[in-house]
């Protein structure tokens, strides 16, 4: 196709994250800040926070521990033969906000996905010092090339959306939500 | 007299569903190329040029184009001198079914109350319409419910007139911000009773982006919604700029004199859609 000048823009001068977080690296970033994401991701959306939240209910452990980690709201689809993945970009946040603030308690760091998250939310992730980054929704054939390794932990008969760790290389994202309050797609919306 | 046989028409769905995740219609891709070629806000351009990028790569290595393959919607138009053999409604699902699992397109569809997938990607929601002549047309059209979440519907007041509905529309589509994955493609149904109204939203993104309303009073009601859409500047992700909607295409029928019924179905800019004719 003719229509592609090159490579966008978008991928040049982001700001390099490695995840899970170094020490005093979630301080640097503020809302609106392109990041290129490095490292492990866990994944879930609807069914996965559904299941953790209930055995936590249920005061059993959970199949992973999220201290420090970051949590993408992914629900990809099937890989073919020879690929790692398939098309894997993010779903709406707004859908896991009733099951957010506990796996913050739990010391997850980040979240990853797209739109707006609650105002508790946003209450629970200035208490625990975390971050909320968006990627761009309804690219997942490209955001696919980001991830060189998908492994299931947990929940496998929830088909895609089970819980799967990732191993992704320079992921784009944007910084929604900083440490320090403030809310880019508010920003957005107010014109700044 | 003509007759299709179910087999014609569970290949043909079955080749929609495929073609329709993989690769945009020509009308989308353009509305996006414009898009990017017009935006001034640098963030806003680069995304749009990525999701380019990612159409390129969707089409050319049959990755789907978005993880959510959506919920299938069906527009059937049977000619009324058309022998089908056997059940259409069965031979439609088959070719979804067969679709979504030869394609490695992701099952999406589950039981609403007990929320256990059905693992094959149907029911698919199919509207049926008897029409004149011995064709029989079939509209998929993928539903992504990142999306479909964002739509509503009032039963407003007739007073609240030519500016109640622009108000009611233009206040969904800002509310919903980035949460539908704009640039967003706006259907609107205005008329009839609450289940027409709906159906008519869905109809209207049928149409080929950018086509303006064949009606001149609902053309100039596409063009204002459409520019105050994007003079609030949610823009492209809800990250900015002057692409918040591609377009908005309202589609009307009669409706009762004490009625005002308006629906806005949201779309998003993986406007996936396709169509064959038998």
């Amino acid at each position: 196709m003719s229509m592609l000048r090159s490579r966008p823009a978008f991928f040049e001068g982001l700001k390099e994250v490695r995840v899970p977080f170094a020490a005093g690296v979630l301080e640097t970033l503020a809302a609106g800040d392109l990041v290129s994401l490095s490292g492990t991701f866990l994944t879930g959306r609807d069914q996965t926070h559904r299941r953790l939240c209930a055995l936590l209910d249920e005061g059993r452990p959970l199949p992973v521990d999220f201290a420090g980690q970051l949590l993408y709201y992914v629900g990809p689809s099937p890989a073919r033969p020879g690929q790692v993945i398939g098309a894997a970009g993010p779903t709406t946040s707004y859908r896991m906000d009733a099951y957010t603030p506990r796996l913050l308690e739990l010391g997850l760091k980040a979240t990853l996905g797209k739109g707006v998250r609650s105002p508790a939310v946003r209450e629970a992730m200035q208490r625990s010092g975390a971050v909320y980054f968006a990627t761009v929704g309804g690219a997942g054939a490209l955001l696919s090339k980001c991830i060189r390794a998908c492994e299931l932990v947990a929940f496998a008969d929830a088909g895609p959306e089970g819980l799967f760790r990732l191993e992704v290389e320079n992921f784009p994202a944007v910084v929604i939500n900083d440490l320090h309050g403030r809310d880019f797609y508010d920003e957005v919306a107010k014109g700044r | 007299m003509k007759e299709i046989s179910s087999a014609r028409v569970t290949e043909a769905v079955k080749g929609l569903a495929m073609e329709a995740a993989y690769a945009l219609e020509p009308d989308i891709l353009e509305a996006l190329l414009a898009a990017r070629d017009r935006e001034r806000a640098p963030l806003a351009k680069n995304i749009l040029e990525l999701l380019l990028l990612n159409a390129d790569i969707a089409s050319r290595e049959r990755i789907p184009i978005c993880q959510d393959t959506g919920i299938g919607v069906v527009f059937v138009e049977a000619g009324q001198e058309l022998r089908l053999g056997g059940n259409l409604e069965e031979a439609i699902q088959e070719g979804i079914r067969q679709g979504y699992d030869e394609g490695y397109l992701r099952k999406s569809v589950c039981a609403p109350l007990a929320r256990v997938n059905t693992g094959t990607n149907t029911p698919a929601v199919v509207h049926y319409e008897l029409v004149a002549g011995d064709r029989l047309t079939i509209r998929f059209l993928p539903k992504g419910c990142g999306s479909e979440n964002m739509s509503g519907l009032a039963m407003l007041p007739p007073s609240a007139g030519r500016q109640g509905i622009i108000d009611f529309v233009v206040g969904r589509v800002v509310a919903a911000g980035p949460n539908p994955c704009p640039p967003v493609v706006v259907g609107v149904g205005i008329g009839g009773t609450f289940e027409k109204a709906a159906i008519l939203a869905k109809k209207a993104l049928l149409r080929q982006v950018g086509e303006k309303s064949a009606d001149p009073d609902a053309a100039a009601l596409e063009e204002e919604m459409l520019a105050r859409i994007n003079r609030e500047g949610r823009g492209v992700q809800g990250m900015g700029g002057d692409t918040t909607a591609l377009a908005v295409q309202v589609e009307t029928f009669p409706t009762h004199i004490a009625s005002l019924p308006v629906a806005v179905n949201i779309q998003c800019h993986a406007h996936r859609h396709k169509e064959i004719v038998l």
